[in-house]
């Protein structure tokens, strides 16, 4: 050992040792992976088993997750340091950024082009073939694709089915031609208001206290709002209760027809009283930025306070509705929570999402559904464009 | 002068009267959820939650029995000095006096009850609903009416800690894959390094919409569905672009001679990124991960999906959800429960306001 010792502080080691750590090294690059993996896998059935009171499972569940990806990068990168010094550099921005890429690719980039594939089948999705078999036997493939496509008609049925278009007609007019400009405006409102009041910050938290709350949770919230008895008992929803002293007939508001489509304004209430908080503190913040003069000048000037604030305000401010409107539309595309817990998009409130998860998984129309889900992808393409437009413009990179 | 002042306390009363407006109105349904999950079961299904309020109640003072007065119900009577016929009194008539009386039960059998106005609060409240939703047996109730009612519990204990098993690691993950990318995209040059950044960008705005059937279909040929694996790798894929974005612009911005003189007294990328990057990262990282907490902890179509109908797996939203559509009228049940999923991210609410409004800001455009 000494011997070893003296000789690799002093000299470059011989070639017989050399050989040795370099096969020690190789042991251990293989073993410790192998015993990590060993111990993870174990953790991975022990949580499969579920056999364990809740309580440990929890803490096991939370230390093995966090843990074991801690692991995993410390042990590649462990092994890319014992590379020679050039082979590091090489390696190792792929062991810092190579685990994000492949789960992005995997979970994001890949399913859409996997979905659009999906579209043009039908129920059962495309036919069990391999993908190696375009390489192999190429005429066999495309004679079984051809055998099973659909084609386009899933998105012929898309745009045509009855259920589409009212999920269509719900989105479009009641999403996002109603519930996008009253959150905004709601928003607004109350920045405009507490910007002026000594109870700003109370005012605010308050209002943007729902985004701390689940969609189911908000859910519950306003189905009890909304819940009805009958004529002869006393009602205790809010909504009824008002309306019953007023003189009216008590109804089950969202899921009452004879109103339709106009029932789908009792869900819009739920989404503006979630998402307002978020565009007052956007504004709320632009706001701040106007300078103080523009305004003083203004007032000097006689202006009135409306005045000020559609003509000062509102144009100083523009950048910021676009993008509170843009992420608000993008939000109110996909509504799924909201509209499947309150009615199960029963009564005419059917939205594209909801469509999409009933085709998907509860009538499992595969084609049908990843065709939904494509449109979906498309309607947010012009946002990903502008982002992508105003990344190469910032070009900090 | 003195009318510019009046005016200008008329416009703080008016901006501060519709702003105290806008928030009870916010408020008021929050409210009436809190203060029902503390009523008793059987005052929640009769009367609304306001009734907690001091108002006006008819109480019952006294009984008569019709026969001993000797009244005729076929035609109008003459009771408490008042003449009413049955069909009035059915529905109650008021005496000069300020009494009410009612005709209860039957036109052969039924008495008439003489009723009071009091002001009453109906402020009698429990803790047997949380107990209810939480432990999962059976209930025994006893109506006024004397007969006993069994009512089974749920079950939310299981479901919090699912929640807190799904959630944690879902959360960290992702911080700690979007950061070592985020460094590596900020700190290293490697080839293709725009490219793929550019991508990162275009998967801002995907909907997650699009990943759910053919993620499914590989989680069922690697056996991975209803596992808490799967759903952690699922919340950190979704969450992944965006946590790579913001930790990227904050990485990136850090102060470059620091850096440089650690690589120069001989640290690797590897320590320069524990010892340095994620302590000074800690604003981003907390504004993300609460962002990325509360999303996960409320998320509900993701769970739907990847944990599948497993009782034992379900977490608070699924929970919850399933009350509405099973037990749509336990109103004990669901306020409680609808409470007990919505204390923690009140709580981080509370407690990390900046932090929160901050990731909220800029965590909205997820897909």
């Amino acid at each position: 050992m000494q011997y070893y010792e003296k000789r690799a502080e002093h000299k470059p080691m011989s070639t017989g040792a050399k050989v040795i750590a370099f096969v020690l090294r190789l042991a251990l690059a293989i073993i410790i992976p192998l015993i990590a993996f060993y111990v993870l896998y174990q953790g991975f059935l022990f949580l499969r088993g579920g056999d364990a009171p809740k309580g440990v499972v929890t803490v096991v569940a939370v230390i093995w997750g966090v843990g074991g990806v801690a692991l995993l990068y410390w042990i590649f990168n462990w092994l890319v340091e014992l590379l020679p010094s050039d082979w590091t550099a090489r390696l190792q921005p792929f062991v810092f950024v190579g685990p994000a890429i492949a789960i992005l690719v995997w979970y994001l980039a890949l399913p859409t082009v996997r979905n659009f594939w999906i579209s043009l089948f039908g129920r059962d999705g495309p036919p069990p073939v391999s993908f190696n078999m375009l390489l192999t036997n190429p005429a066999e493939f495309f004679s079984l694709i051809a055998a099973s496509t659909v084609g386009l008609t899933n998105y012929v049925a898309v745009f045509t089915d009855r259920g589409m278009r009212e999920a269509f007609r719900n989105n479009i007019v009641f999403w996002i031609m109603i519930a996008t400009p009253l959150t905004v405006a709601m928003g607004l409102l109350v920045a405009v208001l507490a910007d002026r009041s000594k109870y700003e910050k109370v005012a605010k938290s308050l209002i943007f206290l729902p985004m701390a709350i689940s969609f189911v949770g908000a859910s519950v919230i306003w189905n009890f709002v909304y819940e009805v008895k009958p004529v002869a008992l006393p009602q205790i929803g809010l909504l009824n209760a008002i309306v019953v002293a007023l003189g009216g007939q008590p109804h089950a508001w969202p899921a009452y027809t004879d109103i339709a489509p106009w029932n789908n304004l009792f869900l819009v209430v739920i989404v503006i009283w979630l998402q307002a908080g978020y565009s007052m503190v956007l504004f709320s913040a632009a706001i701040k930025g106007v300078p103080e003069e523009i305004i003083e000048a203004a007032r000097v000037d006689g202006a009135k306070e409306v005045q000020i604030f559609f003509k000062i305000i509102v144009p100083q401010i523009m950048g910021t509705i676009i993008t509170v409107t843009t992420t608000v539309v993008i939000f109110t595309l996909k509504i799924f929570d909201v509209v499947w817990v309150m009615t199960g998009g029963q009564f005419g409130t059917d939205v594209i999402a909801t469509q999409f998860y009933r085709q998907s998984f509860i009538a499992r129309n595969a084609g049908y559904g990843a065709a939904i889900a494509i449109v979906l992808l498309i309607a947010v393409i012009p946002v990903m464009l502008y982002n992508l437009k105003q990344f190469r413009e910032g070009q900090a990179f | 002068m003195k009318s510019a002042r009046g005016q200008k306390r008329l416009n703080s009363f008016l901006i501060n009267g519709g702003l105290a407006l806008l928030v009870i109105i916010w408020l008021i349904p929050v409210f009436g959820l809190l203060v029902s999950s503390f009523r008793e079961r059987f005052a929640i299904q009769t009367s609304g939650w306001w009734s907690i309020f001091p108002h006006r109640e008819w109480q019952v003072v006294r009984t008569i029995d019709p026969k001993v007065l000797n009244l005729d119900a076929s035609g109008p009577m003459s009771v408490e000095a008042t003449i009413a016929t049955f069909e009035q009194l059915r529905e109650g008539v008021e005496t000069p006096g300020g009494l009410r009386l009612q005709w209860v039960g039957n036109r052969r059998l039924g008495t008439i009850e003489v009723q009071q106005q009091v002001w009453v609060m109906n402020i009698d409240f429990t803790l047997d609903n949380y107990k209810q939703v939480w432990g999962g047996k059976d209930f025994e109730y006893k109506r006024p009416d004397g007969t006993v009612e069994i009512i089974p519990g749920d079950d939310f204990s299981v479901a919090v800690f699912n929640s807190l098993a799904v959630s944690i690691p879902a959360t960290v993950i992702p911080i700690l894959i979007a950061a070592f990318a985020a460094y590596g995209f900020a700190w290293m040059s490697f080839p293709g390094r725009k490219g793929l950044f550019i991508m990162v960008i275009a998967l801002l705005v995907v909907p997650l919409q699009i990943a759910l059937v053919p993620i499914l279909r590989d989680y069922s040929k690697l056996g991975l569905n209803g596992t808490f694996l799967a759903i952690w790798l699922a919340h950190t894929g979704f969450g992944l672009p965006l946590a790579t974005y913001l930790l990227f612009n904050y990485i990136s911005t850090l102060p470059r001679e620091t850096l440089e003189s650690a690589f120069i007294d001989g640290a690797s990328h590897f320590t320069v990124f524990i010892r340095l990057i994620l302590p000074l990262s800690v604003p981003a990282l907390a504004s993300f991960a609460i962002f990325q907490f509360l999303w996960v902890w409320n998320d509900y179509l993701v769970a739907l999906i990847f944990l599948g109908s497993d009782p034992n797996l379900q977490v608070v939203t699924m929970r919850l959800a399933n009350i509405v559509g099973d037990r749509g009228q336990d109103w004990h049940l669901l306020t409680a429960g609808a409470f007990l999923t919505m204390i923690l991210p009140l709580a981080v609410f509370f407690s990390l306001q900046r932090y929160f409004v901050r990731g909220m800001m800029a965590g909205s455009v997820k897909g």
